[in-house]
Formats: structure tokens, sequence, C-alpha cells
């Protein structure tokens, strides 16, 4: 048995060795290093106390709560739907909506340009009805609805897979009672489904905060956290502000993480 | 008859969410097709652009296929053994393990770049070498391999095969290679497919990991897209769809979502 133990730990040394040097390490040093700028320690304070952080931070979070919101609303209608009817062709909508599923922001971004940038779909309509061109990719808009075209097919997957496991019978129930269709929905389905909820919006929620290839894509002047992490540390090259913006960043998205995780079980966010 | 018109109304909600994913995709193959974007598809088809792409950016595909590679062996030497011992052992302390190796993922690639920068960037044969994205590109996909093979090991009944095996005088190393590995032969088939498909579209770390010589597909997107005329980023992003399209399809046929059966877990 106790050998076991120390066959068990020799199992672990490699992935543990690799992990704590170049990921605890460097996270702690990242730590350091965001403390030791010009400003001290309370780079750590300046994300609240700059006027222009703050309102980063506040574009960033908006466009997050908006996103996650949106992306649940959608895919908990489809999901719910294509998990309940089994129609013909079913199966090619399920696949399609999961194809972008391995997007990475940058090509996220691409999708987005080709249906609201300047020579994009939505322009090239609105022109042909109003005259006018409708051009909105490049702004926190078009950012919005790149993060809930990348949030969908994930988030379909969790809430099909959690709607198979609903008993039809709570609702059959329901509905023998005399519920509408709109009370089955609030009362039976949704707190159904609020695990999957949880755990499917905190992770819509965690990348739209810390996701970097999608604003990159569309525009430098998006004025969200990342990109501002970005500027620091590549035109202003104020190292230390960049490490402190982005300490606070990772921290707060992996809080957000686990206490969703807490709350609805486990899941592995998966932040492209 | 009320419920044929919810059920038309739902159909109609998710035919528009699948054109609003599907259309661009399939804009982006037409521009990458088109002679002149600008006036349309009557100026003619051509694979001028693929073939600019191609000698333009041949590299960043063969670096990208060679990294993503070099991701999964990675991936499995460390990942394997680990999701094992977790198998083997659920204590606190085995969690807490699990929590901490899933942090890569939970916190944005920016940071944990900036972190892998601060601490190595000085150790300029590293800094330069293609070594330094792979390592963040395998701190990325760990979890993922971790948590598929570890997926399937809790759902066989692990103890008893291996008492099974040691009752007939096999020893620690040949029940792990002889009954471990060939049972989560499934997990590492799933979770390869997600470790190689991570690492080919990672660009959060990648941007700030690549240097002027190892630049990857995605970081080629991104540079194409800033600088180039929409047709040539069309092209591109028509080669990287062609070279994931394999990885996504095996990947629906092979591995059904098992993420979500840990969401599902509480709720009963």
């Amino acid at each position: 048995m106790r050998r076991d133990t120390q066959r068990l730990i020799f199992l672990l040394l490699p992935a543990g060795i690799f992990f704590a040097a170049f990921f605890l390490l460097p996270m702690a040093r990242l730590f350091f290093i965001g403390g030791s700028g010009k400003t001290g320690w309370s780079a750590y304070a300046a994300i609240l106390t700059d006027a222009n952080y703050l309102n980063s931070l506040f574009a960033t979070l908006s466009v997050a709560a908006a996103t996650t919101f949106a992306t649940l609303v959608i895919s908990g209608i489809s999901g719910v739907f294509l998990q309940r009817h089994k129609f013909p062709g079913n199966g090619a909508l399920v696949a399609m909506l999961t194809f972008p599923l391995a997007f990475p922001g940058v090509v996220i971004g691409f999708m987005v340009i080709m249906l609201a940038g300047r020579q994009g779909l939505i322009g090239q309509i609105t022109e042909f009805l109003t005259g006018d061109k409708l051009v909105f990719a490049y702004s926190l808009t078009g950012l919005f609805m790149g993060y809930v075209y990348f949030s969908i097919p994930r988030t379909i997957l969790t809430v099909m897979a959690a709607a198979e496991k609903l008993d039809p019978k709570l609702e059959e129930a329901a509905r023998s009672l005399g519920a509408s269709p709109w009370r089955v929905v609030l009362d039976v389905i949704i707190p159904g489904l609020k695990p999957a909820f949880i755990s499917a919006g905190a992770i819509c929620f965690a990348t739209a905060v810390g996701a970097f290839g999608t604003a990159f894509t569309l525009a430098a002047r998006i004025n969200v956290l990342p990109m501002v992490i970005y500027t620091e540390f590549t035109l202003s090259a104020n190292i230390a502000m960049a490490a402190a913006l982005s300490f606070v960043l990772g921290a707060a998205t992996w809080i957000v993480l686990a206490v969703a995780r807490t709350a609805a079980g486990s899941t592995v966010a998966a932040a492209g | 008859m009320k419920h044929r018109g919810l059920f038309l109304l739902q159909l109609g909600f998710t035919l528009l969410v699948c054109a609003f994913l599907i259309v661009p995709v399939i804009l982006s193959i037409m521009a990458g097709l088109t002679v002149n974007y600008f006036i349309g598809i009557e100026s003619g088809l051509t694979l001028r652009w693929v073939f600019e792409v191609w000698n333009g950016y041949r590299d960043t595909i063969f670096l990208s296929i060679g990294l993503s590679l070099a991701c999964l062996v990675v991936t499995l030497v460390l990942g394997v053994p680990t999701a094992y011992v977790l198998a083997k052992r659920q204590t606190a302390l085995t969690r807490a393990i699990e929590e901490l190796l899933v942090m890569p993922v939970a916190v944005p690639g920016l940071a944990t770049a900036l972190a892998l920068i601060v601490t190595y960037g000085a150790l300029s044969g590293f800094r330069t070498s293609w070594a330094f994205i792979l390592v963040g590109h395998a701190l990325f996909t760990l979890p993922f391999m971790v948590r598929s093979v570890l997926a399937v090991l809790m759902a066989i009944d692990l103890q008893t095969l291996e008492e099974g095996a040691a009752s007939l005088g096999a020893g620690f190393w040949q029940r792990f290679r002889d009954i471990v590995l060939p049972n989560c032969r499934a997990g590492i088939l799933a979770g390869s497919l997600m470790v190689v498909t991570l690492s080919m579209g990672e660009f959060n770390m990648t941007w700030l990991l690549h240097t002027p010589f190892t630049k990857t597909l995605p970081v080629g997107l991104a540079d194409a897209y800033a600088s180039l005329r929409l047709e040539i980023g069309s092209a591109y992003t028509l080669v990287f769809f062609l070279m994931i399209m394999p990885l996504l399809l095996a990947m629906q046929a092979y591995a059904k979502p098992r993420a979500p059966k840990f969401v599902a877990e509480d709720s009963e």
C-alpha cells in the first residue's frame, strides 16, 4: 500500500513539476512584478481608481453580461427545442449549431466582419433597403455579436445535455393541473435547467471578460480590458501595469468560475 | 393546433440562429474563391488567393501542425498518469490538484502568457524557439486531456480490474500498461482530438508568445486580416476550416460531449 502511494506520487511528478515551473512560479512572479512599477502596489487598485481603467472595466463587464444573457436565452430556446423535437434534419441543425465550436477568437472576429463589416452582408442589405450602409463590426456591438457567436455552440451542448435529463412527467403533471405553456417554461423547465444555465453562463461570462482575439481582429480601439492590457504591454511598455491588470483579470475570472462551479457542479471552461 | 404554431415559431427561431452561425462561414468561403469580392461572384472563381496563402503562409500551417502534435505528446505523457492518480485516490488533496490544473483554462490566456514572458523571457534561446509556445499550449490543453481520461476511468470499475490482475501476479507497472491504459483508450482518443483542435486554434496566449520566426496559423490569420485584402484573409480562413474540419467530424463521431455530464449530476 505504501509502495503504491509512492508510485502514485511518482506518476504525478512530471505534471507537478511542469505545472509548478510554468504556471505557479510565473503567476507568482507576475503578482510581484505588478507591484514593482513606479506606483508600487497601488497598481492593483488602479483598476478602480484610474478613470480610464475603470471605464474599460465597466465596458468589459457590460459586454460580458449582455453576451451571457443573450447566449442563455438563444441557446435555451433552441437547445430545449432540438432536444424535445426529433424531426428529420434535427441532427443537421445540431451539427451546424456546434460547427463553430473550435473557431479561435480571431476567426470569430472575421465572421463578424463578414456579417457587419464594411463589405459585410448586413451593410449590403441595409444599403439596398434604406440607402444607408449599416456597419457596426468595429465597435462594442460587433464585439458583443462575436462573443455571442462564440458562446452559442458550447452553451447549446450544455443545455441539450441537461434538457435530456429533465423528467417529462413533471411537465405533464404541470400541464394536467392546467398550467399554460408559458407557466410550464417558467416553473418547470427553467428551474430544472438552472444548474446548466449557471455553469454555461459563467463560462460565457469568463470567456467574454478574458478573450482577446476577437477584439484584436475587430479594432484596436475597442476599449475592453484585455485590449488595454495588451496596449500597456506593447505600446506603453508599462509591464508592471500590464502585469497588475492581468493578474486582477485572471483572479476575477477564476473566482467567477469557481463560484459557479460550487453553485452548479463542475465543468471545464473553454476559453478560446 | 396551438402547439403546431409554437413548434413552427421555435423552428423558425432555431433556423435563424443557424443562419447567424453558418452564413458568415459560407460568405467567407465564397470570398476566398472569388476574383473580386467587392464586385461579387460575377467577377469569377479563382484559386489564386488560396495559392497566395500557400506561398506566403505555408510555414504557419506546418508550425501549427507540428505544435499541436508536440502538444499532444506532452499532454499524453503528463495527463494520463495524472488522471490515473486522480481516479485512484479521491481525497481533498487530489481534488485541489484537479482544481489547480484547470486554472490555466479559467485564467485568460493573456495573463498566462504575460506571466511566462516575465519569468522566462530573458532566456533568449527558449523565448525565440517554438518550445516557448508549446509550454503555453500544453498548460492550456492539459486539463482537457486529464478530464477526458478521468471521466472514462471513473466510469469503469478500476479497483476490481486491478485487484483481479494483481491476484494473478501482475505488478504495478504491468497493471498500468495492460489494464489501465487499454481501458481508458476512449478517453485518450477524445482527449487527443480536443487537445489537437484547441492547440491548432489557440490565439490568446500565442499572440504574445510568438516571435516573427514562430508564427502559428491563428497568428498568421490575425496578420492577414489586419493587413491584406479580404479575399486573402478569406482564403486563409478556408485553409483553416479545411484543417480543423476532419478533427471536428472525428470529435462528433467518437466523443459525445462529456463535460455536460458533470453539470447535470447536481440537479438530480
